[in-house]
């Protein structure tokens, strides 16, 4: 059995960044996700990478702006009134076409809002958050385990595909502890050939910027970007089934809700009620296919969401709106537990 | 399929937290599956905290112990909260020093304790936390006792190695008594 060793779900995140040959981390701190910045703090400085907090939630997306243009594999991580701040910075990294990882340990919202697990900044992270037409990777662990293996695999896409990686957690993952092993970690390096590695008197410069004045030579970047989200489209995205085989009904949940999801089903099934469950583990790309095809064979769907019922928009193109989606959710910190949830599939059992 | 849910509640300061990631270590070492979850928030000493642990031979399901087989109650706001989460058949585990209420409820076993009356006797009054501990690990079988130094070891750092002797002691108190 690979070793295996006990670690919060922030740590995990910075442990596994730090194994992706990640040597620039810059952020603010802010609960529910201030251990990332921790770990970094007392990791970086050990093997000669960087470690700054700055003054600002800005500053340290430019920060990060600047590291991913210079070349480097470069990390940020804040939370959901955090990430507000970011999003700018998100925007003009994404008009750049430089790789970054963004880490975003949800808590509630909106505003201030509380300190507690949330999952409701799912449309900032999947539609959008800063302007223009940009998309982001949104990878959502639901473990500490994948909170590292995901890690890795957001700064190998980022990097493949020049773009901003995301791990959209919540504080429930970033607070537990769990036993995960890094020996399956696949690192995966891309040539950059932007990163500043001296001119040597023939390179030419190189000036990353966002900055297009000209309308079509703007429009042509957009195309061209646009062609390289439509291949993340078609191979990237990754999702979990869980007793979908005869299902009749299908839970849709990710991250912390997807765990007590699973509770339910495995009680449901106790119970005789044929219902599965489809975990998003990438929320873009949303895993478009295993829904469609769920379509085709299940009663209704049931949303599992910490926060309003984000996801169900995604549920509903993602399946043609051909059959129900029903909403068991909390939100504001709160968490449902399996017997919400277990209520809400016999009551989709009943057609209600 | 063997799955205990743990839940330990008391004062911020008490040990809790600690309390729990001992367990999660002892599962870790005995190759359970296992997860360990905090209540984290503006609390600080005096105020109230509590920290949920599985400890499961299958991948462990949600994180959050929401109908705990053991609860561990280091003071009453704890025990009022959460008795009646505790599952028909589950053990509540009683700092009898520190609680004066009895469990009314009868279809679940509780124990009492003097676990802070206990610590601070031997010498190690911060450690009611580690002999309630002791107390579970007697009361329940999902973990073993033995081999509870080589569980410290693994996860106290070095500059603190002078402590293992005595949470091994305070245990050994807690599942003597």
């Amino acid at each position: 059995m690979a070793e295996r060793v006990l670690m919060k779900g922030n740590e995990a995140i910075a442990e596994a960044a730090i194994r992706a040959g990640c040597r620039h981390y810059f952020g603010y701190p802010i609960t529910p996700q201030t251990e990332i910045a921790a770990y970094m703090a007392k990791k970086m400085p050990k093997i000669g990478g960087v470690f700054l907090q700055a003054e600002s939630e800005v500053a340290s997306i430019n920060m990060v702006y600047g590291a991913a243009a210079a070349g480097m594999r470069v990390m940020t991580s804040s939370s959901s009134p955090g990430i507000s701040l970011k999003a700018e910075g998100l925007s003009y990294i994404a008009g750049s076409d430089v790789p970054a990882l963004v880490v975003n340990v949800q808590r509630g919202g909106p505003g201030l809002g509380g300190i507690q697990p949330s999952q409701s900044d799912y449309f900032q992270a999947t539609k959008g958050g800063g302007h223009g037409d940009y998309r982001m990777i949104v990878l959502a662990p639901a473990s500490v385990q994948e909170m590292a293996s995901l890690t890795i695999k957001g700064f190998n896409l980022a990097d493949k595909y020049l773009m901003t990686a995301m791990i959209l957690a919540d504080g429930t993952i970033g607070q537990m502890m769990e036993p995960i092993s890094f020996e399956d970690a696949q690192i995966e390096t891309y040539e950059k050939p932007w990163a500043l590695t001296g001119t040597n008197g023939e390179r030419k410069h190189n000036i990353v910027n966002s900055l297009y004045l000209k309308p079509d030579e703007l429009e042509v970047k957009n195309f061209e970007r646009y062609e390289r989200y439509k291949t993340v489209e078609e191979k990237e995205a990754m999702w979990e089934e869980y007793m979908m085989e005869d299902a009749e009904y299908c839970v849709v949940a990710f991250g912390i809700a997807s765990r007590v999801a699973k509770n339910a089903v495995v009680a449901a099934r106790a119970e005789g009620i044929k219902v599965g469950l489809i975990r998003p583990i990438t929320l873009w790309p949303f895993p478009t296919k295993p829904l469609a095809a769920a379509a085709e064979k299940v009663k209704s769907f049931i949303s599992v969401e910490l926060n309003m019922g984000q996801m169900i928009e995604d549920i509903r193109l993602a399946t043609g709106c051909k059959k129900p989606v029903s909403l068991c959710n909390r939100c504001g910190g709160m968490i449902p537990s399996p017997d919400e949830v277990l209520a809400a599939i016999r009551k989709a059992q009943k057609g209600e | 399929m063997k799955t205990t849910q743990i839940l330990i509640a008391g004062f911020g300061g008490q040990g809790v937290l600690f309390a729990g990631k001992f367990l999660a270590y002892k599962g870790l070492t005995e190759n359970l599956q296992v997860s360990w979850l905090p209540s984290y928030g503006p609390e600080m000493r005096g105020g109230t905290a509590n920290c949920s642990v599985i400890l499961s031979e299958d991948p462990v399901g949600s994180p959050i112990v929401t109908a705990p087989d053991v609860l561990i109650a280091m003071n009453l706001p704890s025990l009022q909260k959460y008795v009646d989460t505790v599952v028909p058949g589950g053990k509540i585990i009683v700092d009898s020093t520190l609680i004066d209420a009895k469990v009314e409820r009868t279809d679940v076993e509780a124990f009492y304790l003097p676990a802070t009356q206990l610590a601070k006797d031997a010498g190690f009054a911060t450690l009611a936390n580690m002999v309630l501990v002791g107390k579970l690990m007697k009361e329940c079988s999902a973990v073993p006792f033995a081999g509870n130094r080589q569980t410290l070891e693994s996860f106290i750092p070095a500059k603190k190695a002078n402590l293992i002797d005595i949470n091994c002691q305070a245990l050994q108190t807690g599942y003597d008594f």
